[in-house]
C-alpha cells in the first residue's frame, strides 16, 4: 500500500442542482417509497423486453431530472452513464435519444458515485458547466444475465440480495442550488478471497473498509464531522461486516452509518439481507439523502458505493469477487 | 507480500464464514418433507383413480400421473406461482419430476424475448442441460457394465 492520497478535492463546487429517482413496485412500497419521485408498476415500463424497460427508466430519470433542474436534456454538456448489464445496453440506449457527449462506465454498483467523481471533476476543471449522471439496475434483466430465469424455482442462502429496480440521475452544475461534491475518493479495486457469488456484501465490505480509511486519512476528517455516511449496497450482513472491520481498527461507525441496500427493502420484503445493484445507490441518493439535504437535516455526507466486479464467467472458473468503492463528500453551504 | 495477503484473506473468510447467517435445516427439513411429500400423495391419488378406469391399466396409470403433474408444474411456472413455492419447497419442490418440468419451461419462457429460435429453442436446456448431460453419460456408462457383466457371465 501506498501513502498516496486517493482524493480529488472540488474546490470550484461543482453541485447536484436536482436529482430524479425511478423505481419499480417493491422499491415504492419499501421503507423509502414515499420518497422516490416516480414509482412504475410495469417492470417492463410498456416496452418489450426486461431491458428496454431498464433503458427507458434512465430516459425517464434524465428527462426528469433535467426538468427539475429547468433545463431540457439537450442542454447538458455531457452524459455520464452506467448500468450492470453486458456492453451497458441500457445507458447506451438511453444515450442514443440523447445529442449529448455520452460517457458508458462500468463499476458494477458503485458506478453512481463513479459518475459523480467524474462529472465533479470535469465540471470542475471547467470543461462542462453541467452535467447528468445516471445509473440503474433492473432486478428481471439482471437475474436472466448473472443468475436464473425468473420463475425457475431455487432456493437461496439467507444472505443474497435482490437486485433493486431503479434509475436515478443527478444533475450537477457549476451554478444554481444544493448540496456541493466537495471531494471524491476513488476507491481502489479490494479483493479478500470472497468466491460465494451470493456474498457480495462480504465481498465488497473490504472495499468499502478501505475507501472509509482512505477518506477519513485524506481529509482529515473523522466520523463524528458527518452527519451521516452511506454505503451502497453492502446489505445487512455486509453492512456488519463494515462495522467490525472499522472497529478493528478504532473506527466506530455507530448509529451515522446506514447503508442503502438495507433501507430500501424492508425485512418483511422477503429480500434476503438487502437490496443491491447499481439503481440502489443511484435511488436513495436522488430521493432520500437529497431531500434530507435539501431541509438541511443532513449538511455533510458521505457516501460510498459499493460494487461487486464479478461475471457468471470468472465465477464459475472458481475466481475471487473483486469489489470496489468509490466515496464522494456531500456539503451544504 | 502475497503470503501476508493470503494470510488476510484466510482470516476474513473464516471470520465471513462465522457471520454470515445459514438457513434453519430443521424448519427447510420440515417444509421440503411437507410440500414433496403433498406432492408424491396427489401422484398417488391421480394413479389410483386413474387405474379405476378400465381402459387404463397399472403402467399406464403411472405415466399419465406423471404427464398430469408435469403439465402442472408448467402451468403452474407460467402463471407465476411455481417460484413461490419452490422458494419454501427447496428440494421438496425440484426432487419429484416437477423441477425438471419448471427449469425447462421458466428457461423456455424467460428467452422468448430473443425470439422462438435463437432465443427459447437454444437457451431452453440452458438449466436442465447437466441433468441431461449426466442422464444420457450414466446411463450409457451402467448400461456399458451390465453388458460387460453378461458377457462375462456367458464365458
Amino acid at each position: 500500500m501506498t501513502a498516496k492520497s486517493q482524493t480529488l478535492k472540488f474546490e470550484n463546487k461543482p453541485r447536484i442542482i436536482a436529482g430524479m429517482s425511478v423505481v419499480g413496485r417493491k422499491e415504492g412500497d419499501g421503507p423509502l417509497g414515499k420518497y422516490f419521485d416516480e414509482i412504475d408498476d410495469d417492470p417492463k415500463m410498456g416496452k418489450g423486453s426486461f431491458e428496454k424497460g431498464e433503458s427507458a427508466m434512465f430516459a425517464t430519470a434524465v428527462a426528469g431530472a433535467a426538468k427539475k433542474a429547468g433545463l431540457r436534456p439537450f442542454d447538458f454538456d455531457a452524459l455520464f452513464a452506467g448500468d450492470l448489464l453486458n456492453q451497458l445496453i441500457s445507458s447506451n440506449y438511453a444515450a442514443r435519444e440523447l445529442p449529448v457527449s455520452y460517457f458508458g462506465l462500468y463499476s458494477a454498483c458503485s458506478t453512481m458515485t463513479e459518475a459523480l467523481s467524474l462529472g465533479a471533476a470535469m465540471i470542475n476543471a471547467g470543461y462542462y458547466r453541467t452535467a447528468a449522471c445516471v445509473t440503474g439496475s433492473h432486478f428481471a434483466a439482471a437475474e436472466r444475465q448473472y443468475r436464473y430465469p425468473l420463475e425457475y424455482g431455487c432456493q437461496r442462502p439467507p444472505y443474497a440480495q435482490w437486485t433493486v429496480t431503479g434509475a436515478g440521475c443527478s444533475v450537477l452544475s457549476i451554478k444554481g442550488d444544493g448540496p456541493y461534491i466537495s471531494s471524491a475518493t476513488i476507491g481502489r479495486v479490494a479483493d479478500y478471497g470472497v468466491t460465494d457469488a451470493n456474498n457480495m456484501g462480504a465481498a465488497m465490505a473490504p472495499a468499502a473498509f478501505e475507501t472509509l480509511l482512505a477518506v477519513l486519512d485524506d481529509t482529515g476528517l473523522s466520523i463524528e464531522d458527518f452527519d451521516a455516511v452511506f454505503t451502497g449496497d453492502l446489505g445487512r450482513l455486509g453492512a456488519r461486516i463494515l462495522r467490525d472491520l472499522s472497529a478493528e481498527r478504532g473506527v466506530c461507525l455507530g448509529q451515522k452509518y446506514s447503508d442503502c441496500g438495507e433501507m430500501i427493502f424492508s425485512r418483511e420484503q422477503n429480500c434476503y439481507s438487502g437490496g443491491s445493484g447499481a439503481g440502489c445507490s443511484a435511488c436513495v441518493l436522488n430521493s432520500f439523502i437529497l431531500d434530507k439535504m435539501r431541509k438541511r437535516e443532513y449538511n455533510k455526507v458521505l457516501l460510498m458505493a459499493t460494487g461487486a466486479l464479478m461475471s457468471p464467467t470468472t465465477s464459475f472458473q472458481g475466481e475471487s469477487i473483486p469489489a470496489i468503492s468509490h466515496g464522494i463528500i456531500l456539503e451544504n453551504d | 507480500m502475497t503470503d501476508k495477503i493470503a494470510k488476510r484473506n484466510k482470516t476474513y473468510i473464516e471470520y465471513v464464514e462465522k457471520v454470515s447467517p445459514s438457513t434453519n435445516a430443521t424448519h427447510s427439513l420440515i417444509k421440503a418433507f411437507a410440500i414433496g411429500g403433498a406432492t408424491c400423495v396427489i401422484g398417488e391419488i391421480l394413479r389410483n383413480l386413474l387405474a379405476l378406469a378400465p381402459s387404463i391399466d397399472d403402467k399406464a396409470a403411472a405415466v399419465y400421473s406423471s404427464v398430469i403433474l408435469v403439465t402442472a408444474a408448467i402451468i403452474m411456472t407460467g402463471t407465476g406461482v411455481y417460484d413461490n413455492i419452490a422458494r419454501h419447497g427447496g428440494a421438496g419442490s425440484f426432487l419429484p419430476i416437477r423441477g425438471f418440468a419448471n427449469a425447462m419451461s421458466s428457461a423456455a419462457m424467460e428467452f422468448r424475448s430473443e425470439g422462438l429460435i435463437t432465443g427459447t429453442a437454444v437457451k431452453m436446456f440452458n438449466v436442465v442441460g447437466p441433468v441431461i448431460v449426466n442422464g444420457i453419460v450414466w446411463s450409457a456408462a451402467s448400461g456399458t457394465i451390465v453388458w460387460l457383466v453378461s458377457v462375462i457371465a456367458s464365458l
